[in-house]
Order: structure tokens, then C-alpha cells, then sequence
């Protein structure tokens, strides 16, 4: 899922403080699993905001709606009818979700209320790790399962490099040597031939390097 | 015991203080509550075993919030006595009433009085 994290109060109140008028919009998706942009948290802050701007003597209108999902023109567009009634819309989603909104509802300001982190795990509640950086052309089947783009700090691909210590990363002990994790997989799998092989050079392309991506699948297109 | 404490307080029951959220706290300021304070279990006597705990924690990001928004953290509190406490609940009571008298009414209570 997309990791994401709550943007301070303070933060958000500087963005909005000119409004009149404002919609607090959350996610279903990602967002509500990491505790950062769901109903709960739309509840959250919606009443901090309605209280700060009462003790400031403003009455701001202040509403909550929670989407399904702020990724797909079907849910975007159940909002549609009372856009009219806004004059700006925090989006508590991932920065995907703020930024469609933004495009299907071009004439009202949308801020962000949280800060999208990356693609992750719940370890356990209040701890979301990263997994993926999503770079197009997945080597997982090489590596025991286990990602050295997002893990390895260097994101090397054939083995660790000179700092890896006892199983630890050089640049903090408490992150995990991805290929340590790698080999001791490639191991348990009886797979450690695996290791020897070379890994060609990355086709980066497929990566932020090649400038923003699309998937075309023109089999399910309308 | 027949013990006397401040009839201003408005005592709301729940199953374990584990139930307690932050926007209940939050709510009860924007209906207007001068104060909020939480009374749970002793620490390490839950019989969830980490109910009071949780609340704690809540009271706490529900303290972070006043403050920030400049309502006053102090206004929300957390308390952990035994059932048997009577005169400790008493005297948590007259404590926190004397508190918020000090803190003043809620502040946007005030806000809605001068538009109305």
C-alpha cells in the first residue's frame, strides 16, 4: 500500500487559513490502513480545524466526507454536486489522490494534509516499513523475494557492499543489509546458486529516469 | 461514604477507558466542555490489560491537539485510581474542577456566545 504520514495541525492551518469554506476529504484506501487520511482522521481534523478557527473568532465552514478512493474519476465525481459549496478542500489522501482531485476539480484549491511516503508494509500498528519504489521492471524472482532497489541503501544489485555489518545497513544499524536478507532467503530456499548469477545492468528507464510512466493496456480499455 | 464532589461534572461510563477516543474528547470541547478528563484503572490492572494504556495515549494526542490549536492540552487529563478509591475519585474530582476554574471556560464556548 502507499504509506503515507499525518502533516502537522499547524502545517495544515497555515495552508487553509484564507478559506471560508472547506472540505476535508479522506481515503478509504491506503491511507485509512496507515492511520494517516481516513474517516477517523478526517474526524480529527475537521474538529481541530473547526475549534481552532472558533477560538480565532471565524466561522469557517468546516465539512467531512471520506471517498472510497481519491485514484478514480467514479468516486471523485460523487462529490460533484456540492463542490459549489467550497472554496477549498484539504485531500487527506496520498499525493495521488490530491492531485486527481485537483485535476477534476480545477477551480478549487486543494492542499494536502498529509505527506506520502512510499510503498510499504504494516510491521505492526505504527510501524509501516518500505518495500517497493515501484521502478518498472521487478527483479524479485532473482532475489529470494526480497527487494535490494528499495532495501539497499545503495540499491545495489549483485551483493552488499563493503558496509554491511552483522546484518546491519553502514548507514544505521537499525536497518536490515538487504542482501544479507537476501542471501540468508536464497539459503533457506536451498537457491544460494542464485547468488552467483550476474545481474545485468538495470534498464532504468523504466524508473523515475525515464520521466513520469503510464501503463497502457489497450485489452480492458472501452 | 457519602463523599462530596463538584456537581459540574457530568460522568459518562464506558465498558473499559480503552473505548475512549480522541474524537470523543475532541466532540465534547466542540459541544462546549470546559475540561475532559478520563479515570481508568490502575496500570497494569486492566482487565483487557491495555485499555487504560491506550486511553492514556489518546489523552494524550487529544492534549497535543488543544495545545496546538490554542485551546489549552491541560484542559484534557488522565487518572488512574482502583474501583475501591472512593475518596481519591472525590478528591481527583475537586482537582480538576479546580483546574479548569483556573484555565477559564472553553474558550470557543465563548466565541459562539459573542456571534450568537
Amino acid at each position: 500500500m502507499i504509506v503515507a504520514d499525518k502533516k502537522p495541525i499547524e502545517e495544515i492551518i497555515e495552508e487553509i487559513k484564507e478559506h471560508e469554506k472547506i472540505l476535508i476529504l479522506g481515503c478509504n484506501e491506503c491511507v485509512t490502513v496507515c492511520e494517516a487520511g481516513g474517516k477517523k482522521e478526517v474526524g480529527v481534523l475537521a474538529s481541530a480545524l473547526r475549534m481552532y478557527f472558533l477560538n480565532q473568532g471565524r466561522d469557517v465552514k468546516i465539512d467531512e466526507v471520506t471517498l472510497e478512493r481519491q485514484c478514480d474519476h467514479e468516486y471523485l465525481e460523487e462529490i460533484r454536486d456540492r463542490m459549489d459549496q467550497y472554496d477549498a478542500v484539504v485531500s487527506i489522501a496520498c499525493g495521488v489522490g490530491v492531485q486527481f482531485m485537483a485535476e477534476k476539480y480545477h477551480d478549487t484549491p486543494v492542499y494536502p494534509g498529509v505527506n506520502t511516503c512510499f510503498l510499504g508494509v504494516t510491521e505492526k500498528r505504527g510501524l509501516w516499513t518500505e518495500r517497493c519504489q515501484a521502478c518498472g521492471q521487478c527483479i524479485l524472482a532473482s532475489t529470494g523475494g526480497i527487494c535490494p532497489v528499495s532495501r539497499c541503501a545503495k540499491r545495489l544489485l549483485n551483493g552488499p557492499c563493503g558496509g554491511s555489518v552483522h546484518g546491519s545497513c553502514e548507514i544505521n544499524k537499525d536497518i536490515d543489509c538487504a542482501w544479507q536478507l537476501i542471501v540468508d532467503r536464497l539459503k533457506a530456499l536451498n537457491r544460494l546458486d542464485d547468488y552467483e548469477k550476474i545481474c545485468a545492468l538495470k534498464d532504468w528507464s523504466f524508473d523515475r529516469a525515464g520521466g513520469p510512466r503510464k501503463v497502457v493496456r489497450e485489452d480492458v480499455q472501452e | 461514604m457519602r463523599l462530596q464532589y463538584p456537581t459540574d461534572i457530568k460522568i459518562i461510563l464506558l465498558p473499559c477507558t480503552g473505548k475512549l477516543d480522541v474524537l470523543h474528547i475532541l466532540h465534547a470541547f466542540e459541544k462546549g466542555a470546559d475540561g475532559v478528563y478520563a479515570v481508568g484503572c490502575m496500570e497494569g490492572d486492566c482487565h483487557y490489560n491495555s485499555g487504560n494504556l491506550r486511553a492514556r495515549k489518546r489523552v494524550e494526542q487529544a492534549q497535543h491537539i488543544l495545545d496546538v490549536i490554542g485551546m489549552g492540552g491541560e484542559r484534557v487529563q488522565m487518572y488512574n485510581l482502583s474501583s475501591s478509591e472512593g475518596p481519591r475519585f472525590a478528591q481527583i474530582a475537586i482537582e480538576m474542577d479546580e483546574r479548569i476554574r483556573k484555565l477559564g471556560p472553553n474558550p470557543i464556548k465563548q466565541s459562539k456566545n459573542r456571534a450568537a
